[in-house]
């Protein structure tokens, strides 16, 4: 592998490390302020116990989100100190509110987990709703700056100098408000349904502590079902931008290898070198009939552009799909979930939580979520290529000349797999306290649940 | 070459304040701040490394209790630091992170374990081989970032790093480019032992106030009292390599403007943090140490003023536009207006004086089954 594929691959190591926690960060403060609400309105300790577990499992996977975030700041310099050079004044805003976003998450993070007995109970929720404001902006505005990659404006490019620069309108560039409606549903929908998956699973094995974990069920499914619901119909606003931005990115997203009418293709794998499809399932007409009404509008393919200004025709493809996916199967079972619901109001069938079936569904279901951040971001990404920023700046132009990047890669890789494995068992480790394993509740020295 | 010296002179002197220097000192707000909180908090894992004697493990349950609530919040204050420079000083970060690609680097692998080894070690089981396996990713790792940092800031300051032509860099060798500018330098290495003694004498200065146990105390107000005379030392020491690596850093330490008074400060607060450690005045050392952190990081700020970079390129050289300027600064003010709040808040919380240990908090795990032998 050459440095720069060392670069790329560190890059997107590192992205897909942190945005997990970075989604966490948004989704679990959510979880854990509603259940605080309930305690409050109910004076229900089970309620309490719900938001002091939430706010266990928020403390340990923000603290590696926070690391991970910081080494993602040092290395848009360390690997790309081109790009930081030109891009930094012009979206170096977003990255500024950031940083205060982060500031006051932290602040009230570190009152939420530590002051439960020094603080009145009413600020003390306040503060977790500061929590999870701030982490909710703080994603947003990041997203800001990763759209103008895809977007850029606000300066002009004269003689490879940035000049011009208006720092607003690189914040508040064309894919902004897409991506931001896309990414903060993401977050909340991934987190809903994880969360979900934990409690569906001590229900469904049995446990002692049903309502509890019927109380923490029905919190998450109420934060992630909605978000499920809503989060195609942004996922149509995010490609019909990409669309009109990026008609190149858009097609290799949907495998219209060809410009002419654009079919829909399902699976199948794109062959650089001929333009093809192998095994793909195609729907004639029907992409172009979904974009514009008529099933003979000609959209351009990816031969629009020479070879060398594609994204990797595969992974982009392949990536879209998987998150597609995910988005419908968990779309499907929040249609279920309704359907359900609705029948039980009129006095038909079982409650949610003593439904065996739509538990087993509930915990399968939870990880798509995140499968579906990590897919999406791929396709951000991937592509993108060969740009860093689209259209102004290519990624081979921006790496530093630093030379063994192979080895920082390595570092890095071996630092975050260990990091992984730690925070896997942490979290097993606090789930497990929860009952599951109906361990003797004296043995882990931990509060009993109610 | 007494041209060029003249030059370099006259343009510094015509310098006026503009608004890089405004961000830029921003900047070195934010530095100070980053110094005095997250500095504390990695000084409190150099004592939890050499914690001793029969107190042992008190001693790192008071870090852990102190720490805690507040090591991420103090973080951000180098995540700022960042932002800002590369908001403001693009050319000036792209530069930084090429040539010092492997310190930082290894400041980061620091980072990253001291945040996540602190929190595991929290979270995961009291028993005793796992919280000396995470106590000890996190202490090493608490004395090896500081370290790093000031070898950074060393090696810039001595103008160890300096611009140059992408035609001319091509041409160095591997290590003159990327290796040798911080590792064979042997100031860069003083001002990283003198950023890791002061850090670690600020923990243990603030440690005193931290706990109400006389014991305890008396351990923290030892290693205060030896600490400071490292960081005595190393400042001293510092100083006295600056004229073999730097004579304009080492002329600007000595003769600079403002300069004397600027020494008798650091001195005068040196001196009274050990009186007031020496006669039990914990608050009163806590300010003075306070101060003397200050004068150093403005002290080492003022002698390497105008330059970003030494030797050649200054603050309002290598600023971004006047817009982004402005727009961050506009940015900074409001931003602080809902910070400084929320810190005083933080701190009113956990560091008030009647804010001492409370056996129902969450989090904060006194292990029962360590008691030892």
């Amino acid at each position: 592998m050459s440095d720069l594929e060392f670069a790329r691959a560190q890059m997107a190591m590192s992205l897909a490390f942190h945005i997990v926690f970075a989604v966490v960060g948004i989704g679990m403060p959510a979880l854990m302020v509603i259940a605080e609400w309930r305690w409050l309105r109910t004076r229900d300790a089970m309620y309490l116990e719900l938001a002091k577990r939430w706010a266990k499992g928020t403390a340990i996977l923000f603290a590696v989100g926070a690391v991970s975030g910081t080494v993602l700041s040092f290395e848009l310099g360390l690997l790309w100190p081109t790009f930081m050079e030109h891009a930094g004044a012009v979206i170096g805003m977003p990255f500024s509110l950031e940083g205060f976003a982060f500031f006051t998450e932290a602040i009230f993070l570190g009152i939420y987990l530590y002051a439960w007995q020094r603080i009145p109970p009413k600020a003390h929720w306040w503060a977790g709703v500061v929590v999870a404001l701030s982490g909710a902006l703080s994603g947003a505005f990041v997203v800001c700056a990763n759209a103008w990659m895809n977007a850029p404006e606000g300066f002009a490019m004269v003689d490879g100098v940035v000049t011009n620069v208006d720092p607003i309108d690189a914040m508040f560039n064309a894919a902004a408000p897409s991506q931001v409606l896309h990414m903060t549903l993401a977050a909340y929908a991934a987190c809903g349904f994880a969360a979900a998956g934990v409690h569906a699973y001590a229900l469904r094995r049995g446990t002692p502590h049903r309502a509890f974990h019927r109380a923490a069920l029905q919190i998450a499914l109420m934060m992630g079902l909605p978000a499920a619901v809503l989060q195609p119909l942004s996922g149509d606003i995010s490609a019909r931008s990409v669309a009109e931005r990026q008609p190149v990115k858009f097609a290799a997203m949907e495998g219209h290898l060809r410009t002419g009418p654009a079919n829909f293709v399902i699976g199948g794998w794109p062959d650089e070198a001929t333009l093809t499809h192998r095994g793909a399932l195609e729907v004639p007409g029907a992409l172009s009939f979904i974009t514009t009404g008529s099933t003979k509008t000609v959209i351009p393919g990816v031969d629009q552009v020479p070879a060398e200004d594609r994204p990797p025709l595969a992974i982009v493809h392949t990536a879209f799909q998987i998150m597609i996916g995910c988005g419908m199967l968990m779309m499907a079972l929040a249609a279920w979930g309704a359907w359900r619901t609705w029948r039980r109001r009129r006095g038909q069938g079982a409650a949610l939580p003593d439904d065996r079936a739509f538990l087993l569904a509930v915990i399968l279901a939870s990880p798509l979520g995140f499968v579906a951040v990590e897919a999406g971001w791929t396709v951000t990404e991937v592509g993108r290529q060969p740009w860093i920023v689209h259209g102004i700046l290519r990624t081979a132009d921006a790496v530093t000349p630093m030379p063994g990047l192979g080895v920082t890669f390595a570092l890095f890789t071996a630092l975050y797999l260990g990091l992984a494995v730690a925070v896997v068992f942490l979290l097993r480790r606090q789930i497990l306290k929860t009952g599951i394993r109906q361990l003797p509740l004296g043995l882990t020295g931990e509060m009993p649940i109610p | 070459m007494i041209d060029v010296a003249n030059t370099v002179a006259d343009t510094a002197a015509s310098l006026t304040w503009t608004l890089p220097h405004a961000v830029a000192g921003t900047m070195v707000l934010s530095l100070n701040a980053y110094v005095l909180l997250a500095g504390a908090d990695f000084g409190g894992g150099v004592w939890d490394l050499l914690a001793r004697g029969q107190t042992r493990d008190t001693q790192r349950a008071l870090i852990a209790h102190a720490i805690g609530p507040i090591w991420e919040a103090n973080h951000v204050w180098l995540v700022l630091v960042v932002v800002l420079l590369f908001t403001c000083f693009p050319a000036a970060f792209a530069h930084l992170a090429t040539v010092l690609h492997i310190p930082i680097t290894l400041m980061l692998v620091g980072i990253v374990l001291r945040g996540s080894a602190f929190t595991f070690r929290t979270y995961d089981s009291t028993r005793d081989a796992v919280q000396r396996r995470w106590g000890l990713i996190f202490s090493i790792s608490s004395v090896l970032t500081p370290v790093l940092l000031g070898v950074c800031l060393g090696a810039v300051a001595a103008g160890r790093v300096p611009m140059m032509p992408a035609a001319t860099a091509a041409t160095l060798s591997f290590t003159a480019r990327f290796v040798d500018p911080w590792a064979t330098s042997v100031f860069a290495w003083a001002v990283g032992a003198l950023t890791l003694a002061l850090f670690a004498s600020l923990a243990a200065t603030y440690l005193t106030v931290e706990t109400g146990d006389a014991v305890l105390q008396r351990v923290f107000r030892r290693r205060a009292l030896q600490s400071q005379a490292a960081v005595v030392a190393t400042a001293l020491g510092t100083l006295w390599l600056a004229r073999e690596a730097s004579p304009p850093l080492y002329a600007a330490l000595t003769q600079g403007a403002g300069v004397p008074a600027l020494h008798a400060l650091t001195a005068l607060s040196a001196l009274i943090t050990c009186w007031a450690l020496s006669r039990h005045h914990f608050r009163m050392a806590r300010l003075a140490i306070v101060a003397e952190a200050s004068c150093l990081v403005w002290g080492w700020a003022w002698a390497q003023f105008p330059w970003l970079l030494p030797p050649d390129r200054s603050i309002t050289a290598l600023a971004a536009p006047r817009i982004t300027l402005s727009l961050t600064l506009g940015a900074l003010s409001v931003g602080t207006l809902i910070l400084l709040p929320s810190f005083v808040y933080l701190f009113r919380v956990f560091k008030s004086p009647g804010a001492g240990f409370l056996p129902d908090d969450e989090a904060v795990t006194v292990p029962e089954d360590r008691a030892g032998p």
